[in-house]
């Protein structure tokens, strides 16, 4: 769903146009250079391990074993990011980026994770491909934005990336989740029954369904937006271009 | 006397969008409204926001023109705040639902439970107390609205409805189809737990109702002060019926509620304290009453 975090970043908004509001501190960024360099450390870290687990195996089967820890940890890392934006030092909706980061959590953690017999699938490469990718661009995207020295190719990366690595990522996301289904129903995983003391229940079978559903309304509005901010943002430099 | 003379402007593309000559310097904003409707009839006015700034607050239908800060051609701006629909209508529609639907659930209606139970009762005596509660608390909600409650906005955008109406419905299907369900287990500790929470519960809609009434006669920023005082009662009422259901989703609506009510509150006091940094004048003699 978030293979491509739609452009409501400061650097965005940077680029459109005059910034309204007051940019972070000193501190602030100095931090916020860290976190984003750190982060792209990480799925650059991600990245190497995949391509030397397919270099080594010779084959795509089964390369999440070899890059597991390093997801986990920098994808539940970007739980951070909400934290930012309710701080106020990035000045994005809290909402959207939660929710956003927390759709890869819910991926990352509770399918992946919680459902063995899906690790082995190839659209569980398909969508960390996606992801690792995406990632490497928007978290150097953010550095550079942060020091005032965003490279073009860095800039038209962010912005034309995500038109293949979106798709493959929501592709990858439903497959993973539809191929989950079957031993969640069979283990009734994460869910709860009547009768019990709390007089509540929840059935993660249907809850997976109606995420799938989910992705009907929400994918192309997410998609459509990155496409309008990608004619804002790359849109007027072509202009200037022809104008010489 | 001296007539004023009106321009509105679109706020976003600062068109012309009306010209109004020889206007009474006593004239009100509702009544510019008015004027401005009879030549744009799309926009009735409810619907209209005028401004002294395109980014300004909208002006109040009671301001006077000759006390606002123009000269004698004055400009405003104009925005269209959407369709629009009454607080009453609203609140109406969202009280009945929730009151409709979990007698629905209680009288377990077909295709909600199996078929086994259609029409059946259930056998805890508690089931048929909870449902007692919750109808009197939106019964009395209505009567409210419709007889208690003076509105400060008479209407609200369009799609407000649709969201409202979807939270309280929502809420209160997914309560309703818990506490009657089959397979209910009443609360672990029984008749006394039971009856500690129909006293918070009975206590609070009390105390709810009483500051209803003294809430009608205030107006802000006095209001303001007992709008704090009307959250409490409200939550304590959830908290009773939680309590008494001993049902997880009553706990969430009443979490939520909480949330909201926070939020609108803080939001309320945010806007309050700039209306007095805004227009000191009309309102310093009840400053006082701001704690």
């Amino acid at each position: 769903m978030s293979a491509a975090a739609p452009g409501t970043s400061k650097a965005a908004h940077g680029e459109a146009g005059p910034k309204k509001k007051k940019g972070p501190g000193a501190l602030a960024t100095a931090y916020l250079v860290i976190y984003n360099v750190v982060m792209t450390a990480g799925w650059l870290v991600i990245a190497v391990g995949l391509v030397r687990a397919y270099l080594a195996r010779g084959s795509y089967h089964g390369l999440y074993y070899s890059i597991e820890k390093p997801l986990k940890f920098f994808q539940t890392g970007a739980v951070l990011e909400i934290l930012h934006c309710a701080v106020g030092i990035v000045p994005s909706s809290v909402v959207l980026t939660g929710f956003q980061v927390m759709s890869r959590v819910f991926l990352t953690w509770a399918v992946t994770h919680s459902v063995r017999e899906v690790q082995s699938e190839d659209s569980v490469l398909l969508f960390v491909t996606a992801w690792t990718i995406t990632e490497i661009i928007r978290y150097s995207f953010y550095t550079f934005s942060l020091l005032n020295h965003l490279p073009y190719l860095i800039k038209w990366a962010r912005y034309t990336f995500f038109i293949v690595l979106y798709p493959m990522g929501v592709t990858g996301e439903l497959l993973t989740i539809y191929a989950a289904l079957p031993y969640v129903q069979k283990t009734g995983l994460y869910s709860v029954t009547l009768p019990n003391k709390y007089n509540f229940s929840f059935d993660y079978y249907t809850f997976l369904i109606l995420v799938m559903v989910s992705y009907i309304p929400l994918f192309p509005q997410l998609y459509f937006h990155m496409i309008r901010q990608r004619k804002k943002v790359l849109g007027h430099t072509e202009d200037y271009s022809k104008i010489e | 006397m001296k007539h004023y003379e009106v321009e509105i402007l679109d706020a976003k593309t600062k068109d012309k969008l009306c010209f109004l000559d020889k206007v009474e310097p006593n004239a009100t904003i509702g009544e510019i409204k008015s004027m401005f409707h009879k030549s744009h009839p799309q926009w009735y006015p409810a619907r209209q926001s005028i401004r002294l700034d395109p980014k300004g607050k909208s002006l109040k239908d009671e301001d006077v023109l000759q006390q606002l800060p123009v000269g004698t051609t004055a400009t405003f701006y104009f925005r269209d705040l959407g369709a629009q629909i009454s607080w009453v209508t609203v609140f109406l529609t969202e009280y009945t639902g929730p009151l409709v639907i979990y007698l629905l659930f209680y009288f377990r209606v077909p295709f909600i439970y199996t078929p086994k139970y259609d029409f059946t009762t259930s056998k805890h005596w508690v089931v048929h107390l909870a449902c007692m509660c919750h109808s009197f608390h939106y019964v009395k909600r209505l009567l409210e609205t419709l007889f208690v409650h003076r509105f400060s906005h008479g209407t609200m955008p369009l799609r407000n409805i649709f969201k409202n109406c979807t939270y309280y419905w929502g809420f209160a299907a997914w309560m309703a189809y818990y506490i009657n369900h089959p397979l209910y287990t009443p609360p672990i500790y029984g008749e006394q737990q039971i009856r500690l929470a129909l006293i918070v519960f009975l206590f609070c809609q009390i105390g709810n109702f009483s500051i209803h009434i003294a809430l009608r006669n205030l107006r802000p920023p006095g209001r303001f002060v007992t709008l704090w005082l009307f959250f409490l009662p409200q939550l304590g009422s959830w908290l009773g019926f939680t309590l008494m259901t001993q049902c997880l989703p009553v706990a969430f609506f009443t979490l939520v509620g909480f949330i909201q009510m926070t939020v609108w509150a803080k939001g309320k006091h945010r806007s309050y304290l700039k209306e007095f940094r805004d227009y000191p004048p009309l309102r310093s003699p009840i400053l006082p009453f701001v704690l």
